[in-house]
């Protein structure tokens, strides 16, 4: 039997999302300096280092809930186009609910805590323009299902539910609309172990159903190395190490990340 | 010539009750709510001889619009002679010496908490409605600068949440009173505490509506012949009360909104809301004469 190869060719694919030259200060205090990122489609890339890092900053303004001083963003999609910082607040929100999905780490910022889980997921729809009640309920349904969540705490309210739980609604709104981009900020932080790798079970499951190129940002290397493709290590504002996962965390260069992965392993 | 000859002799106080600068500035704030079909416009909601929550709004909006050949009606939960509306008849009587009435045709102001009259307002007819919470995203988002925001954005995904969450808790849409509206496709508003049944009345409507919070100092408006259309799932039609087919047990009248008064036998007898409509109907049983306007409802159904 002979082994036909193909040709090697040039991967042509354009990074789903590039964010150029970013900077943030609050005050005196610089959160972000001069951070470059990119994710191709269908790529998970990993955000670690420690807090105050201003890893979590660089997600909000991945999110466009914060606007930095200089830089740009832009998503390869179609019909969006140009650098996302300087959309009006209107283009901008609509972009955020159809195109970008967030789980934060806090699920009260995700969330409306008395209102039911389906309808917080429902919400999203509303807010792209869907009025039709059957199929809310079943896009609701859908999205919960696909985040494994018990349907038959269809509409308890968030704030009856359990962290993990919680979280699975967050998800479940996020990728209601089936999102180009999901960003996730700590998404199993502060959840007990075993509950920890159900989400992250999730999380896999749902990046190998649907595709799509996720941003991660964890303090936790183990989270990372479950998900990422990539990894980028923040410290003080700025990046000082990136790589595949497991060169990084095989062969650490940076001090930093050395330290960091051996205080892990 | 002597200052005296020139200056007003003293009086107690200005006519309307309200001072010269404030009817100017409601009248102001009346015309920019005009101008934007139930966009909420703040105004200074001046002090009246009546506490928060009682009308105070609609009544500064009535002091500022009458003059001495205006004919007045009040409303209070769709009745002429509660309490209430009698105190605003008699005080808006007293401080600008309108006329009052209680016929609905007759009317060139009508005052209303609740209830909008069962017969067509005319294009010379002004509706003042009393308005306790002005702010339709008040239940979806509590903080009412972002509500402005959403406002300017016309972001009113959320309010659609609510009546997902009635239908999901109790298979219908519960909003009782004060259903969100959409006015001109633009602004949502909450058509104050009136009936689901007076809603579609407001919609294309020939006469003024104003609405007013006093305790909010919030001021919006319906002009003539501008739609409201009640906020409503693509599949899930707008549905008015179920009175259609009630019957008053004082007038005999049938198809009107009704207040149900419960009998010590555990079940309820019906009285039409409209109290003036129950009059006028029993005038006409009793061969007065006919003194009915046109309805908007017909045989218990808004007509398309």
């Amino acid at each position: 039997m002979t082994l036909t190869l193909d040709a090697p060719r040039i991967v042509e694919t354009r990074p789903l999302l590039e964010v150029h030259g970013v900077s943030k200060s609050y005050g005196t205090v610089q959160a972000v300096r001069n951070v470059s990122a990119h994710a191709y489609p269908g790529e998970v890339l990993g955000i670690v280092g420690e807090s105050g890092s201003g890893k979590s900053t660089l997600l909000r303004m991945m999110n466009l809930e914060e606007i930095p001083e200089t830089g740009s963003y832009t998503l390869d999609l179609p019909d969006v186009s140009g650098n996302l910082f300087e959309l009006d607040r209107f283009a901008r929100r609509m972009l955020c609910a159809t195109k970008i999905g967030i789980v934060y780490q806090n699920p009260h910022l995700g969330l409306l805590m008395k209102h039911s889980s389906s309808g917080n997921v429902a919400e999203r729809l509303l807010v792209a323009g869907e009025r039709s009640f059957a199929t809310l309920r079943q896009a609701a349904t859908e999205a919960l299902e696909a985040s494994e969540f018990p349907l038959d705490r269809l509409d308890a309210p968030p704030i009856e539910l359990s962290g993990g739980m919680q979280q699975r609604v967050q998800l479940a709104k996020a990728i209601a609309l089936e999102p180009a981009l999901l960003l996730l900020d700590e998404p199993t932080t502060g959840l007990d172990v075993s509950v920890q790798a159900l989400v992250l079970d999730t999380l896999k499951r749902l990046q190998q159903d649907r595709q799509i190129t996720m941003v991660i940002v964890s303090h936790d290397l183990g989270v990372i190395r479950t998900l990422a493709d990539r990894v980028m290590v923040m410290r003080r504002g700025e990046v000082v190490e990136t790589g595949l996962a497991d060169q990084i965390f095989q062969d650490p260069q940076h001090p930093y990340t050395q330290q960091l992965v051996h205080a892990k392993l | 010539m002597s200052l005296s000859t020139l200056t007003k002799p003293w009086e107690a106080m200005s006519y309307g009750f309200l001072d010269g600068s404030a009817k100017r500035e409601l009248r102001r704030k009346m015309l920019k709510s005009v101008a934007v079909p139930g966009c909420q416009m703040p105004y200074a909601s001046r002090e009246v001889p009546m506490a928060r929550g009682w009308g105070t709004g609609g009544l500064q909006v009535s002091l500022t619009l009458v003059n001495p050949q205006t004919r007045v009606k009040v409303i209070d939960q769709g009745a002429d002679d509660s309490v209430n509306a009698a105190s605003i008849r008699r005080f808006i009587a007293r401080v600008a010496g309108t006329h009052t009435t209680m016929d609905t045709l007759e009317a060139d102001l009508i005052q209303s908490r609740h209830r909008i009259p069962e017969e067509i307002l005319r294009e010379d007819q002004v509706l003042v409605l009393q308005v306790p919470n002005p702010e339709p995203l008040r239940p979806v988002q509590p903080n009412m600068s972002i509500a402005r925001q959403m406002h300017a954005d016309a972001d009113y995904g959320r309010m659609w949440l609510q009546l997902y969450e009635q239908i999901v808790r109790s298979g219908r849409v519960m909003q009782g009173a004060s259903y969100p509206s959409l006015v001109n496709g633009r602004h949502v508003m909450t058509p104050s505490p009136i009936p689901r049944w007076d809603v579609p009345k407001l919609h294309m409507a020939k006469h003024l509506t104003i609405l007013s919070a006093g305790r909010e100092k919030r001021i919006f408006a319906v002009p003539p012949f501008t739609r409201v259309e009640p906020l409503v799932f693509s599949d899930v039609p707008y549905k008015v009360e179920g009175h259609g087919h009630l019957t008053c047990t004082r007038s005999g009248t049938t198809g009107f909104f009704m207040n149900e008064i419960p009998q010590d036998d555990g079940s309820s007898a019906f009285e039409v809301s409209d109290s003036e409509w129950g009059v006028k109907t029993i005038r006409a049983h009793d061969g007065e004469g006919e003194s009915r306007g046109e309805t908007w409802y017909k045989d218990g159904e808004m007509p398309q």
